[in-house]
């Protein structure tokens, strides 16, 4: 027995990655499709948007690169099939040089599973460099900020734009980010020009924001892979009412591997302070 | 000696200028505020070009040196080749420029983050002890927030996903929000102190 738990206290690095390994990629071949249930963060966002009328407009920043894609782009493309289900117009934009391509990605894919027209229900702008003056400058006129569209159309030929020409016009802005982003969306749009925020985030990056939701500066946040499944379960929901096609569940499937990931991480951490016990305990003998 | 006085007479111009700005709504003072945004933009973007100057110049003398020039002699193929491609070529969806981007960087970006997981379970594994109190209430929060907020966690007791989000809206939003308030007027100060000449680091040398 003492020899069992002397081995399991002293694993080696390959075997915790191997195991590891194991508990991501299993979930992934046969999904477990755990129940998800909705925390309230996410709820706000989602009954927000949903209380938009058709036709209102709304802006999502792509403020993230490929590093955090697996935790931020899912709920891009969740808030993204939500608005566009429900007829808002989507601005996109992106404020991370690495997330050009994939804010164009996202919004041609979910475009194209809605037959939305460009220019008219969707337009993607592209990057903007200096994060401060973009944001304070489309509180002025998105025109000067950003004269032409991310294919260099100059965006006073797109329809969606006769009417859009600052965040008076603009009814949320959603930042997707694995960084600060979103802080500084409060500080210079909603501070100063009163614009209602939400922000997509990666887990780790989640604490730092309760702040916010607590204040009423965010009307709702998505936490990571979790805050993306949930609200990819609520798309579901709408989807199936409206009689649309159920997107592909992301995030829902990575939940079944980091609930595997999160519950091996706790059991080799009691493993290890069991350990750590013991050889206290025999050194005190 | 004009090297450094001329940026902090026009940092402190500016700075008292805005801050004045900021608290007159006239006309006049919103034109000023639009042309300075405009010029900020300006500013930014001719600040790319100094960046893409120095990252070529630095791999440049690297190769002309001989140190690690495989890797310099990648970045630069790499960045040729990619502003040609987006200069002259196309960055539409179907665009071989878009195509690199998703087959080459997206994988190679991600897959460095999602490494992580493997380097903090074995951290966790080694490192994580019930050493003293505070490290047990480390310890016992962090357990707390895995499973809450995972379905796991959901099935085991409704309650534990409402208590791990009663962790994150108030031990957490105390600690957070008194770091922000501390981080503010700091930030506050330094300004000031940037504004009138007294913190000089950002001059450099």
């Amino acid at each position: 027995m003492n020899n069992l738990i002397h081995k399991l206290t002293h694993l080696n690095r390959q075997t915790i990655y191997g195991i590891l390994a194991l508990g991501i990629i299993l979930p992934l071949l046969f999904p477990l499709r755990l129940p998800e249930h909705v925390s309230p963060p996410v709820q706000r966002l989602y009954d927000y948007i949903e209380s938009l009328p058709e036709g209102s407009a709304i802006l999502l920043s792509v403020d993230f690169g490929p590093d955090v894609l697996p935790e931020t782009y899912p709920m891009f493309l969740a808030v993204l099939r939500h608005a566009m289900a429900r007829n808002i117009r989507v601005i996109g934009i992106c404020l991370n040089p690495a997330g050009i391509g994939l804010g164009l990605e996202g919004i041609q894919k979910v475009a194209k599973e809605l037959h939305k027209q460009y220019g008219t229900d969707y337009v993607y702008l592209g990057f903007k460099p200096n994060l401060g003056a973009t944001m304070l400058g489309l509180g002025e006129d998105v025109h000067k900020v950003f004269p032409t569209d991310y294919y260099g159309t100059p965006i006073d030929s797109l329809p969606l734009f006769r009417n859009v020409r600052n965040y008076n016009d603009i009814a949320l802005v959603v930042s997707f980010s694995g960084a600060s982003h979103p802080a500084l969306w409060v500080a210079y749009a909603n501070a100063r020009y009163g614009e209602k925020i939400a922000a997509g985030v990666t887990g780790v990056m989640a604490a730092d924001y309760y702040p916010y939701l607590q204040t009423g500066q965010f009307v709702g946040m998505l936490a990571g892979m979790k805050g993306a499944a949930e609200y990819e379960y609520l798309v579901e929901k709408l989807f199936r009412e409206k009689g649309l096609p159920t997107p592909p569940p992301f995030a829902i499937r990575g939940m079944d591997s980091i609930s595997i990931a999160h519950l091996l991480i706790i059991v080799l951490v009691i493993i290890g302070n069991i350990g750590y016990f013991m050889e206290r305990k025999q050194k005190g003998a | 000696m004009a090297a450094r006085t001329i940026p902090l007479a026009i940092v402190f111009f500016f700075g008292v200028l805005m801050t004045v700005q900021f608290y007159i709504p006239h006309p006049v003072s919103q034109r000023l505020y639009e042309m300075v945004l405009d010029w900020m933009n300006g500013v930014s973007a001719a600040a790319i070009i100094l960046a893409v100057g120095s990252l070529v110049k630095h791999h440049w003398r690297k190769i002309s040196r001989r140190e690690n020039v495989v890797y310099s002699g990648v970045t630069l193929l790499a960045f040729f080749f990619m502003a040609f491609l987006g200069l002259f070529v196309s960055i539409a969806e179907d665009s071989l420029f878009q195509t690199l981007f998703a087959n080459v960087q997206v994988p190679l970006q991600a897959t460095m983050f999602s490494l992580l997981a493997f380097y903090m379970a074995s951290a966790a594994y080694r490192a994580f002890r019930a050493r003293n109190l505070e490290a047990t209430l480390l310890l016992l929060a962090a357990f707390v927030l895995m499973i809450g907020i995972i379905p796991i966690g959901y099935l085991i007791h409704p309650k534990f996903a409402d208590f791990a989000q009663w962790v994150l809206n108030v031990p957490n939003m105390a600690a957070k929000r008194g770091i922000m308030i501390g981080v503010g007027l700091g930030a506050i100060a330094t300004s000031v102190k940037i504004i009138l000449g007294i913190e000089r680091n950002w001059l450099g040398g």
